[in-house]
Order: C-alpha cells, then sequence, then structure tokens
C-alpha cells in the first residue's frame, strides 16, 4: 500500500500516523546528487567501508560480494570515495540523456 | 598530515566492517543532507537496536528528514511529541511496558526503548526531563546526537556548540570570536546520575558505537550516549569529509571517545602515541575559520587538560 | 452494590482511578491536588494498584509520561491544578492530536499572578481549544462517577481523546462528602480494559507523531474537529447507560426551576448549588428566576442549550464567569454561549458577570445581585447592560 501526498481528511490515517514501516525507500533521493562514485571492480577488496559509511545506506552487496552504489538514493556526498581504503571510487559527473 | 590523505586506522580490520548487522531499521529515502553525520550515526545505532526497539524522537533535524508524511524511515515503532521532552515520554513508554508486562496485558519479551534527541533537546532545553529520567532509573538508552548547535532552525547555538564557534546567534564579528562559553559536558552530567552505562561515541567509529549502543541495552537501567556528529551543512565542512572530520576529532582529543560502565571509566579509542593537533580538525570548518592563533592555543589547552583528566579518571576508577 | 461513605472528595477520584485499574499513574504534585495523588501513590505502595507511579520532576514530564505511556498501550491517569496546567499546556495538545485518552482530574485553581491556590476557572479556560473532552461537577458525588466515566468516553474506539474531569479546589477537593462509591467488580464491568486503536507495537511498528507537512495538517485538524464533535453520541451513550446501572443521570446541559423562569442563571462547577439556594430564595418571593448548568464544556452542547434557552420562558441569561478574558468579551462561557444562540430566531437576551475569581467567596447576596442585573437588563431592554464592554464584576471592592 502506498499512502497518497494528499490525501483527504477520511483517507489520512487515524491520528496521521504511518502505519507502513520504512516507508521512505519509495522517496528516491538520488536526484539531489551532482556527483555520482564508480567503483572500479578491479581494485576493489570487497571491504564494505563504502557500505558503513553511506549515509544513505546506497550500498548494495552483489552475489560476488561486491558494492555497488544505488543511484536511486546516492546522494553525491563522496564520503565512499573518501574512505575506501583501496582508493577504487572516484566521484564523477552525472550524465543526463 | 593533511586531511586528503588517508588515515593508517582505516586500513585496520577494514573487513570487520562485514560483520556489522545488515539489517536497516533506520532506512534511506530520508532528507538529510548530504553526508550528514548524525543520519549516518542512526544507520548504525539501529543496527545495534534491532528489531524489538521502540523510539522516542525529540523534535530536531533527525525527527524532521525522517518523518515528513507519508514517508517514515523509520521501520521499528516511532514516536515524536516535542522538543524538550523525549527523555519524558520514554519514561512513560518504560513505565507502561513494565506494567502491561507485569499484568499479563503484553507478553514478555525485551524490548528496547531508545530516545534520539539532539544537543538542543538534551542539553538545553530536555536537559531537566533527561535528568528526571536517568535519576528515576528507567530502562530506557538517550542517544544524543551532537551537531553543535541548533541545526533544523538554522545553526543558531546551543550549550554544546565548542568554544568559538560561529553560529547564527553567536556569530564571529568585529569585536566577537564566536560562542564564548566552553561546551557543555552532559555526559558528565550523565555521569554524576550515577547510571549503569554512560558512553560517547561517533559515528566514523561505526563498530565502537554499534557495541556501546548493545551493551548499553545489555544493562539494565539507564544510559546515556553522547554522540558526536558531523554536520556540513551547520559547520561548513564538505560532505565527503564527514567521516574523516568525526576521526580528526577523536584524534585531536577534541571529542574523546570513552565508556563509564558502572562509574569505571574506560577511553575506548586511545592514542598511546599521542593527540594530534587541534588544529588539524578545525581548520576545515567554516565556522572556526576566524579563529587567531591565541584562540587556537587556549582550545589546545582546555583539550589537553580535559584529555588528561580522563586518563587519570580511567586510572583512578579502573584500579 | 454502592456504599454511601464519608469520603475526602479528592481520595473518591483516587478510588476511581484504581476502580479503573490504570496501569499508569504520571503526575506532580500541586495544591489543591495533592490529595488524588498521594492516594494514589499510597494505593500503588500498598499493593492496592497494580500500577506504575512515575514520580517525574515536572508537569511537562507528567503530561509527557502520560503521552508515552498511552502511546504504548496503557491505561492512564493523572491529575494537576492550575500552574501545573499551564506548565502541561504544550503536550495537553499533543494529547489529543495522537488521540492518546489520557484522563485527567483538574483540580480548578486560579492562575498566577499574583499566585493564587485558590478556586476559580482560569487554568481551564486557558486549555479551551486543546481538544480535550472537558466535563464539570458540581460536587463529590459527581466527580466520582464522572472519572470513572471518563474511561468510558475516552477510550471509546468511536472517540480515542482524553478527558479532563474539572471540579473546584479546596470546595470539592478537600471537603469530606458522603459517596456511593460502587464495588469493584460493578466497575470491572463498567470499564472494560483499555484496547488501543494503535499503539508502540515492535510487531506491527508504526510512526506516531510524523511532520504535519502543509499538504496534510489541515486533513489532520479535521480529523480531530470530527473525532470530538462525533464523542458527543458516545458521551449520551454513556450517561444513559450510567442512570440504567446506577440511577443517576447525566445531563451536558442540567437545569434548575428554569422550565417557567424568565432569567436563569448560568454556570459551571460547584457554584451551581449555591446558585440554586438563591434561585429558591428568589423564588419565594415570586420571581421567576432558574439556574442553568453547563456541565459539558467540549464538546460544546449547541443543541441542548438552544433546546433550554431559545423559545421558551426564558428571556434573559446571566452568564457567570470564573475568568475574565482580558480586554476581550468578559469571560469565555459568555462569549461562547453568546455565538451559540446568534443565528437563533426566538432567544433571550444574555448578559455577563464575573465573579469567584482566585477563592473569592461568592455570597448569596451577589447571586442575588447577579438576577437583579438581569432583571434590570430585561427592564432597559439593554441586552449586555449600559456598558456591554465593561467586566462587571460581581464582590469587587469598588
Ligand atoms: C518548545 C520549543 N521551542 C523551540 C522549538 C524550535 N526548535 C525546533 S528544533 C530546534 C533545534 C533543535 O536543535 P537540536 O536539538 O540540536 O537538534 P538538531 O536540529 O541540531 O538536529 C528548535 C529550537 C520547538 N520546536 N519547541
Ligand atoms: S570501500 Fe572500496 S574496496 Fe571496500 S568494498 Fe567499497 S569499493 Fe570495495
Ligand atoms: S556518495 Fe555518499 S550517498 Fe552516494 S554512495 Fe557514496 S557515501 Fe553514499
Ligand atoms: S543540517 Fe546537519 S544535522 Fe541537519 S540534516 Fe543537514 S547535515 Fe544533518
Ligand atoms: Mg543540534
Amino acid at each position: 500500500m502506498k499512502l497518497k501526498e494528499k490525501p483527504t481528511w477520511r483517507e489520512l490515517p487515524f491520528a496521521c500516523c504511518i502505519p507502513e514501516p520504512g516507508n521512505s525507500v519509495y522517496y528516491k533521493t538520488g536526484d539531489w546528487k551532482t556527483l555520482k562514485p564508480v567503483v572500479d571492480k578491479t581494485k576493489c577488496i570487497k571491504c564494505g567501508t563504502c557500505w558503513i559509511f553511506c549515509p544513505e545506506y546506497a550500498y548494495e552487496e552483489d552475489e560476488y560480494g561486491y558494492f555497488e552504489s544505488n543511484l536511486e538514493y546516492c546522494k553525491g556526498c563522496g564520503i565512499c570515495a573518501r574512505e575506501c581504503p583501496a582508493q577504487c571510487i572516484t566521484m564523477e559527473e552525472e550524465v543526463v540523456e | 598530515m593533511s586531511v586528503t590523505q588517508r588515515p593508517k586506522e582505516a586500513y585496520l580490520n577494514v573487513f570487520a566492517y562485514r560483520m556489522a548487522p545488515r539489517e536497516e531499521y533506520f532506512t534511506r529515502g530520508h532528507r538529510a543532507c548530504q553526508g550528514c553525520g548524525p543520519a549516518l550515526g542512526l544507520r548504525h545505532i539501529m543496527k545495534a537496536a534491532g528489531r524489538d526497539t521502540i523510539v522516542v524522537n525529540a523534535t530536531g533535524c533527525m525527527e524532521i528528514i525522517s518523518s515528513p508524511y507519508p514517508y517514515t524511515s523509520w521501520a521499528v515503532p516511532w514516536i515524536h511529541v516535542a522538543f524538550e521532552n523525549a527523555a519524558a515520554v520514554a519514561s512513560g513508554v518504560d513505565a507502561a511496558i513494565e506494567a502491561l508486562q507485569r499484568k499479563g496485558k503484553l507478553p514478555r519479551k525485551k524490548i528496547n526503548i531508545l530516545v534520539i534527541a539532539g544537543d538542543g533537546g538534551t542539553a538545553d532545553i530536555g536537559l531537566q526531563a533527561l535528568s528526571g529520567m536517568l535519576a528515576r532509573g528507567h530502562n530506557v538508552t538517550y542517544i544524543c546526537y551532537d551537531n553543535e548547535a541548533y541545526m533544523n532552525t538554522g545553526v543558531q547555538s546551543s550549550s554544546a556548540t565548542p568554544f568559538g564557534a560561529s553560529t547564527t546567534t553567536t556569530p564571529a564579528g568585529k569585536v566577537s570570536f564566536g560562542a564564548g562559553y566552553w561546551k557543555k559536558n552532559v555526559a558528565a552530567i550523565a555521569t554524576a546520575h550515577n547510571v549503569p552505562y554512560v558512553a560517547t561515541a561517533c559515528p566514523s567509529y561505526p563498530l565502537d558505537l554499534i557495541r556501546k549502543v548493545k551493551r548499553s541495552f545489555e544493562l539494565k537501567g539507564p544510559a546515556y550516549i553522547h554522540l558526536f556528529a558531523v554536520c556540513p551543512t551547520g559547520w561548513g565542512s564538505p560532505p565527503e569529509l564527514t567521516v574523516r572530520m568525526g576521526r580528526l576529532a577523536v584524534e585531536t582529543g577534541i571529542f574523546p571517545l570513552y565508556e563509564v560502565e558502572f562509574g569505571r571509566y574506560r577511553l575506548t579509542i586511545d592514542f598511546p602515541q599521542g593527540l594530534r593537533p587541534v588544529e588539524e580538525y578545525l581548520k576545515n570548518q567554516r565556522r572556526f575559520r576566524h579563529l587567531s592563533p591565541e584562540i587556537v592555543q587556549q582550545i589546545q589547552e582546555r583539550v589537553t587538560a580535559e584529555y588528561q583528566r580522563l586518563k587519570t579518571m580511567e586510572k583512578v576508577t579502573q584500579g | 452494590m454502592a456504599k454511601r461513605t464519608g469520603i475526602e472528595v479528592s481520595i473518591a477520584i483516587a478510588e476511581a482511578a484504581r476502580q479503573a485499574d490504570v496501569d499508569v499513574v504520571s503526575a506532580y504534585p500541586i495544591t489543591p491536588q495533592t490529595h488524588i495523588v498521594e492516594h494514589l501513590a499510597q494505593l500503588v505502595a500498598d499493593g492496592d494498584l497494580d500500577a506504575n507511579y512515575i514520580t517525574v520532576e515536572s508537569e511537562h514530564t507528567a503530561m509527557s509520561a502520560c503521552v508515552g505511556a498511552s502511546a504504548a498501550g496503557a491505561r492512564v491517569f493523572t491529575s494537576t491544578s492550575s500552574q501545573g496546567l499551564a506548565l502541561m499546556n504544550e503536550i495537553v495538545y499533543l494529547a489529543s492530536s495522537l488521540r492518546t485518552p489520557v484522563v485527567m482530574a483538574l483540580a480548578n485553581r486560579a492562575l498566577s499572578g499574583p499566585i493564587s491556590i485558590w478556586n476559580d476557572h482560569s487554568d481551564v479556560m486557558n486549555e479551551r481549544d486543546t481538544g480535550w473532552i472537558c466535563i464539570f461537577a458540581n460536587n463529590g458525588q459527581e466527580a466520582y462517577d464522572l472519572t470513572l466515566m471518563a474511561f468510558r468516553i475516552g477510550e471509546d474506539k468511536r472517540v480515542m481523546l482524553p478527558v479532563m474531569i474539572n471540579f473546584d479546589g479546596f470546595i470539592l477537593t478537600h471537603v469530606i462528602e458522603p459517596i456511593y462509591m460502587f464495588d469493584d467488580d460493578e466497575i470491572a464491568d463498567f470499564i472494560p480494559p483499555y484496547e488501543p486503536v494503535i499503539y508502540l507495537d515492535t510487531d506491527n511498528p508504526i510512526t506516531m507523531g510524523p511532520v504535519g507537512v502543509p499538504d496534510i495538517y489541515t486533513e489532520a485538524k479535521k480529523q480531530q474537529e470530527v473525532a470530538i464533535r462525533e464523542s458527543r453520541s458516545v458521551i449520551d451513550e454513556v450517561f444513559d447507560e450510567f442512570a440504567g446501572r446506577y440511577g443517576r443521570r447525566y445531563r451536558a446541559v442540567e437545569t434548575y426551576k428554569a422550565e417557567d423562569a424568565e432569567i436563569v442563571l448560568l454556570a459551571q462547577g460547584s457554584v451551581i448549588e449555591a446558585a440554586e439556594a438563591a434561585v429558591d430564595v428568589l423564588r419565594d418571593q415570586g420571581k421567576k428566576v432558574g439556574a442553568v448548568e453547563l456541565r459539558l464544556w467540549r464538546p460544546f452542547p449547541f443543541d441542548d442549550l438552544r433546546e433550554v434557552l431559545c423559545g421558551t420562558s426564558i428571556k434573559q441569561v446571566v452568564v457567570l464567569d470564573r475568568c475574565i478574558s482580558f480586554g476581550g468579551p468578559i469571560g469565555p462561557v459568555l462569549s461562547e454561549v453568546r455565538s451559540a444562540l446568534y443565528l437563533e430566531k426566538d432567544k433571550p437576551m444574555v448578559v455577563g458577570v464575573v465573579a469567584g475569581l482566585g477563592g473569592r467567596d461568592i455570597h448569596l447576596e451577589e447571586y442575588i445581585e447577579m438576577f437583579r442585573i438581569g432583571e434590570e437588563c430585561l427592564r432597559t431592554g439593554k441586552d449586555a447592560g449600559e456598558e456591554p464592554e465593561l467586566v462587571k464584576i460581581v464582590g469587587l471592592r469598588e
């Protein structure tokens, strides 16, 4: 169930509570960024540092143990690139088609 | 060492981060600024607290960015009532759950009650409620995320604002160097309540933070954790340096990481090789840009003395 | 079975909370509420009430803890007075907007300054628009009965709102009255266990009190307004059930010898009994006078009031306010009664007086003076008297 952003007063849940836990995942913050992280997997040591230090937990681990930022959420802060011990993340400009 | 170089300890135990809990109870899609230290801290805190947690959030950045209707970033039961009363609301939650479980109206299971409040909501307007909660012995962990000012309302000073920082109500000017008072030590105030557990923490040390939150819930009774959390927006620091700056605050002794369990002090991250000069921490922040070498020297002396005092406390109480 | 017992009204109110088997009591001492909370603390200490009594460090915390405890699913009781309620004010609004059905026994007392521990209604009037159900008791029996009913009303799933029971400080709190008290199991039957609509449940996590962005704030307020308006039918149901079970009937608006009266005095709280005595004196003199009690203050009983006052023998109402609306329309009760009648065609004139501030006794002659003011208005045809905006204080030393 996706809650309406503009409900009528009858549709608004009791006491305007939000009955759906963690539904901010529907709210994509990816378009806040000007730079995006790009991981060079050839250098990545799969340590998870990028994952632990991302305030958005944009990083997701794939089946091979690599971490990659989900750009729908990444705000482009650059913490991951700064903290990666293998220095394999670069912040690159977002190219809009 | 310049901040563009990577610190050595970042390489230590680097794979240990993979062992941190994977569950996220503070979910993405929140509206914190890029590189927000408190939001990063919340992620770690919620990993430690886990599913069976009730969060009471004070008004402030973390409440605003996590709950603009219809979106919530909370995957655990959460309540916001007002700015200064999170400790009081949590006291009620604790009393209720205890009574309802005793009376058989709720199944007996361990529920972690967690307060999340800013430094303004803790050191200033909420100090009385916090003191009451600690004194009454509620089973609550109170975490103050300290971004050293009222950020949500536009970077006004709080009593946790550090000496010399320029804020919108302690602006540096022709005749002023910013906040002319020393940061209030709320962890010390909490410790004076003789509660089982008090700690300081920082999201730049996620495993230390996670361990401390877990420990606070293991011990029966109230706990207070003071979380140093870098705010790029309010401090005028580059967002990518959030984690680095937290580390520098610890490495310079500006914000030592320690815990006090039943009165026994322990520095959980220590630097036997010595502290870095405070200047390394101060220099990347717009709020300190105006500081004269004399003021920096005053800060240095104070930090060195405070760190020494902590070391002494550690020695004396560990005995 | 009910036993008639000579008991201090404060103790009876505390006993009502015990009989309701509250889970959490959170309160901060203030005269003249103290005997209520002291007795509750003793009940808990003796194991006669299985509740957690939170010894808070302020009323602000008292109300905050009530909201937290209620949000966690507990039945919650608190009591305060005057400055205590004023200090709670911020959170009083939260209790209603979060729909936490806290029950509060309010020992009415004047607001500072100058500081006064004595009775008037300035404390409750300050909270008029907080979204609480608000009922007045005019004697100890009513205070006990209404405290019991407050749990039924507030916790009804169709309502889920906090309830404030008002009774005059000292005048009621500190007197011993013969009160019919019910057996515990009778009350257990009348007040079933509390079942929250939503609560802080780790198996079903919800977010309570999110940011009310402009897109929903208005809708949230409308929801609250509908809830308190619709609580009226539940209040009547509970009054009816209470009357059926126990034989005492409560009404939103009570009347005394008003059926054929031309002039009535309208008031709230314990003064109504003295006003009735004045009515008797004047009736003996052949005057057609009566008294009207506005028992239910929120939700405001518009229809009941119109039914009593409009299209009847009543030509003049004298409203007694126990509180001044500084620089405004004399007192809050006057302005509400007037506006309730505004659209009516066949309505009486309404004049307002203020009396009994900060514990000042209102003597029989003063009630008679209030009726005289009414008579004067009626005689001159000047609805609100010669100077309509002048705050007419009866019992003032000029
Ligand atoms: C009683 C009251 N006074 C003032 C405010 C306005 N206000 C809201 S949040 C805030 C500052 C919060 O500062 P802090 O606790 O440090 O949290 P931060 O915003 O920095 O995360 C203020 C002053 C309020 N909401 N309530
Ligand atoms: S921090 Fe760098 S090395 Fe470690 S997993 Fe992420 S990308 Fe790979
Ligand atoms: S740039 Fe920031 S938000 Fe984006 S993935 Fe890296 S740490 Fe996360
Ligand atoms: S102002 Fe600071 S604390 Fe608040 S959301 Fe932005 S970065 Fe975080
Ligand atoms: Mg702050």
